[in-house]
């Protein structure tokens, strides 16, 4: 329990406050990009290729601009003129914004069209004619590295395969040694799907170039406002676009979970077309565009195993890994980090030894590799670690839970640096799951278990005790496109003891204008209804990288912490002067200054705010504000122990999630209502994959799971009643000890639930499942087919 | 392409418009009256994020004509607070935390609107079926339960 320090009207660390950003949802008073509406707007939408692999021949235009209402088509030869028609990735790849004379992946875009209405712009599309030719297809990554495989990036000079990178961490010498020297080996192929992130609320920018002044504004679905800011003056720089010219807003954000880091070209072309036509353009992507073309996460196939001692002592783990990133590589890790965090893979467990390697390929299918609401590949990593665990339980007849209990790192040998080279900050692993165990009624569980497996019921029992990896991070270690992933805090506090705080760090559902304030409001003292917490527009923001990855609290969040001491010794000094003793002699509680031993000669906040505009003392600058750009010295590692029961119906293959318990540990909490929620969400899409959701294509590229008719995201009816639980291990490094949690459950749910399922059927010899478990593979499994 | 006059209730308001036969009724309360808190987030009919209440129904107005909805009443969340007081629905999903981006928010309480109309008293089973045709990717459903819930003791 986070102890409370300030009062529920003050409302700092550890009070459920009701979020500051609903009143204007539930009115439905949002401001999404949508909702934002330009003299002159007008409308595009964009011209995708069938194929996945195809010459264009010809773009004939004529019947689209003979249409009422179609001003302009935009081709990659009208982009070429500016130089536009290539952008750079955030992997410092490349990709095309529109082709010229080749597609690489179906729904690419070919063309747009800018129209009067929403109406026209759509039937614009289906009147311009593009001709194609196809070229062979390279779906699958594994065909894709063999010799002789067509080169698909043939526009990168000195491409001679398909290998993006190969990347290593680790120890492969000594590695191998271990699994030579050892008792008892694991090993699984898994294969985690190309899934979506698919936030409500699509892709979409409206952009408008003031030819006269040379600006540029752009209301647009960025989680990174300033970073795409940036990309953008460096992409566009040559054409008169410098970064004080341009203004990104994002405004309210309908769920991001990594979707809305990339630059997708629809962006740029929105953005060349203003300048081109002299009209705001705004482009809203509709939903099939949205899964189809956006950035994918996930589709890692890996071969894994593990290394023990009979006795269940784990030893050493090695896991390749080819990693299917599309047309290019438009992932969104940090720059050093090509397979993002995946060597966090050892989890909880002190390995001795462990190796990685990943081989990151090109095929035609989207770019993409992003998150799904997780930090750079973590969930892969946690998914073959805790699946191993289970198989190596299974293996030596070892319950799985005491297994674990036997190789968790303890908690005195934090901080704790890993065979891989990660610094745990801190942590309690068996109190999670012993907690976990105590509130789902484990011993119970077994026994249910044992008696219905009697009577040919199936039910199982899965645990996952994950450990996270966010908070990126370090600039010595951590940069996209050079850009430090630092973050940043800008308080001011006004002379009637109101505050603004401006943060370099985006919500988009996260509820920032609530979390932000309360820290500002245990550090200050001042009431957070006093408190208001602006972000996303970067003519007013101080510049930062923005939310994802979990990095919000980690980083801005000690950003928000050490602003405010700034502002607290700053108000020292002026209490001081109104008290008229020295500083030493003044103690502080929240919200005042008073004299040590006389509790009546006192200085609230509000009054020293009045006096920095009014009575300053002299030699110190007026007012009351303060920057800090927060560099941290290490990630954090939140943790947790998730345990799942099913029951499968033999008849149909049918998974039912009977009770889910969800112990995390996220260090201090800032507002439990809010770690809550966070925790359900993720839960939510943690389940997603494992049960429901994928998107595959087919031998010519073909997708499937491209419109909400097939791509299943879990509704009411799905998603069971999650029970929560905490610990709280605070960060030792961090100024507040939080350590971020939007991206746990993510992480730690999907195995927990896939343990439980193979333990339903373990009994009939399954010990694996790929997800996503459909009815269809669990009844087949039954089957033995 | 030909334009139809239509008329049509509003939150109480008779707004009348020239309209193509293909618009949407979603575009129409979006585009032509301004009424953004009703969403669009697939073009399937599954998200939910559209739905409106008309003629005391809750319908999806991405799946409607707005020509469709000439004579009718169409109540959308703009009109869910009377004389500035909130509906129950809109406290419970604040009191219970039932939103995080507020993005399905509007769509979820129009559909909740219209369960509590045909059940004032739902078990979890029963919100859960009447808000199944509404996706929220952030919340998990547990609170939205909960705001329901909150909702129905009050009405």
């Amino acid at each position: 329990m986070t102890e409370l320090k300030t009062s529920a009207e003050i409302g700092g660390m550890g009070h459920s406050v009701k979020r500051k950003e609903d009143p204007r949802f539930i009115r439905g008073r949002g401001n999404y990009v949508d909702d934002v509406v330009r003299p002159g707007m007008l409308y595009m939408a964009i011209v995708r290729s069938p194929y996945a692999h195809a010459k264009i021949i010809s773009i004939n235009s004529e019947k689209a601009l003979a249409h009422p209402g179609v001003a302009a088509v935009i081709t990659g030869e009208t982009l070429k003129e500016y130089n536009l028609h290539w952008m750079p990735t955030l992997m410092s790849d490349t990709q095309m914004v529109l082709p010229i004379d080749k597609v690489m992946y179906q729904a690419q875009e070919v063309a747009a069209v800018i129209a009067t209405s929403r109406y026209a712009a759509a039937d614009g599309v289906e009147l311009v004619e593009v001709e194609y030719e196809p070229l062979e297809v390279v779906i699958d990554p594994f065909k894709a590295l063999e010799p002789g495989a067509p080169v698909l990036r043939t526009d990168k000079e000195g491409q001679k395969d398909n290998r993006i990178f190969h990347w290593e961490a680790g120890d492969k010498a000594a590695t191998d040694q271990a699994f030579k020297d050892a008792e008892v080996t694991i090993t699984q192929d898994i294969y985690i799907p190309r899934i979506h992130v698919a936030s409500i609320e699509t892709c979409g920018i409206v952009a408008e170039f003031d030819s006269v002044e040379g600006q540029l504004t752009c209301w647009m679905t960025s989680q990174a406002p300033h970073a795409h800011r940036t990309v953008f003056a460096l992409v566009a720089g040559h054409v008169g676009l410098s970064e004080e010219k341009i203004r990104i807003i994002s405004p309210d954000i309908g769920g991001g979970f990594g979707g809305k880091v990339p630059i997708y070209p629809g962006y740029v072309i929105a953005i060349a077309a203003t300048v081109v036509t002299g009209s705001p353009i705004k482009w809203i992507e509709n939903r099939r565009e949205n899964l189809q073309a956006d950035s994918f996460a996930r589709d890692y196939h890996m071969h894994a195993e593990l290394a023990a001692d009979k006795d269940g002592t784990m030893k050493a783990l090695r896991i390749k890994t080819i990693a299917d990133h599309g047309y290019t590589d438009a992932a969104c890790n940090p720059a050093k980090w090509p397979a993002g965090m995946f060597s966090v893979m050892t989890g909880s467990y002190p390995f001795e030894q462990a190796f990685c390697e990943v081989d990151g390929v090109y095929t035609n299918k989207p770019p993409g590799g992003i998150a799904y609401r997780c930090s750079f590949r973590v969930t892969e990593a946690v998914h073959a670690i805790e699946r191993l665990v289970d198989m190596l339980a299974d293996e030596i007849d070892m319950d799985p839970a005491a297994l674990r209990f036997k190789n968790f790192i303890k908690p005195e040998q934090f901080p704790y640096k890993t065979v891989t080279g990660w610094e745990y900050d801190s942590g309690n692993y068996a109190g999670a799951l012993k907690l976990a165990m105590e509130m789902i009624g484990y011993e119970d569980l077994l026994k249910e278990q044992k008696e219905k497996r009697e009577r040919g019921e199936l039910m199982g029992i899965g645990i996952s005790s994950f450990t996270e990896v966010v908070g990126a991070g370090p600039s010595k270690h951590f940069d996209i496109l050079g850009l430090k992933m630092f973050d940043s805090a800008e308080i001011r506090v006004h002379p009637t003891g109101k505050v603004i705080v401006r943060l370099g760090v985006k919500s988009q559902g996260q509820g920032h204008e609530t979390t932000f304030g309360q820290i500002v409001a245990e550090e200050l003292g001042i009431p957070v209804k006093d408190i208001k917490v602006e972000e996303g527009d970067t003519d007013t923001a101080p510049y930062g990288l923005g939310t994802y990855a979990s990095r919000s609290t980690p980083v801005a969040g000690a950003a928000t912490a050490l602003a405010s001491r700034k502002i607290r010794d700053k108000a020292r000094k002026i209490a001081a002067y109104l008290l008229e003793v020295n500083e030493d002699d003044l103690e502080w509680e929240p919200g005042k200054f008073f004299v040590k031993g006389v509790p009546d000669k006192v200085k609230t906040i509000q009054e020293i705010a009045f006096a920095a505009y009014t009575n300053h003392p002299q030699g110190l600058e007026a007012g009351l504000e303060a920057v800090s750009y927060y560099d941290p010295p290490n990630l954090t590692f939140p943790f947790g122990s998730y345990i799942c029961v099913v029951d499968i119906d033999s008849g149909t293959g049918e998974v039912k999630i009977r009770r889910f318990v969800a112990v995390d540990d996220c260090g201090n909490i800032i507002n439990p209502m809010i770690v809550e929620g966070q925790i359900h969400g993720g839960l939510t899409m943690g389940m997603a994959p494992v049960l429901m959701e994928e998107i595959s294509y087919d031998e010519e590229g073909n997708i499937y799971g491209g419109s909400f008719m097939e791509y299943l995201m879990p509704t009411a009816m799905e998603t069971p009643n999650w029970e929560t639980g905490k610990t709280t291990t605070p960060s030792p490094h961090h100024p507040i000890g939080a350590k971020g949690v939007g991206e746990s459950a993510t992480v730690g749910a999907p195995p927990a639930i896939v343990n439980a399922i193979v333990d339903a059927l373990s009994h009939l010899g399954v010990r694996h499942m790929e997800i996503p478990i459909t009815p269809e593979k669990v009844w087949r499994a039954i089957n033995g087919l | 392409m030909g334009t139809q006059s239509i008329s049509i209730k509003v939150n109480g308001a008779e707004q009348t418009g020239e309209v193509e036969a293909r618009l949407l009724l979603v575009h129409f309360i979006r585009e032509d009256l301004g009424l953004t808190g009703t969403h669009i987030g697939c073009d399937t009919s599954h998200c939910g994020a559209c739905t409106v209440i008309l003629d005391g129904k809750a319908v999806k107005s991405c799946t409607v004509f707005a020509v469709q909805a000439a004579g009718k009443e169409v109540q959308t969340i703009e009109g869910m607070t009377t004389n500035g007081e909130l509906h129950p629905l809109q406290e419970g999903f604040m009191e219970e935390h039932g939103l995080q981006c507020g993005f399905c928010t509007p769509g979820m309480i129009m559909s909740s609107k219209a369960l509590l109309q045909e059940n004032s008293n739902p078990t979890e089973e029963e919100i859960r079926i009447g808000i199944s045709g509404n996706l929220c990717r952030c919340t998990g459903y547990v609170n939205i339960v909960k705001a329901v819930q909150y909702a129905a003791a009050k009405i």
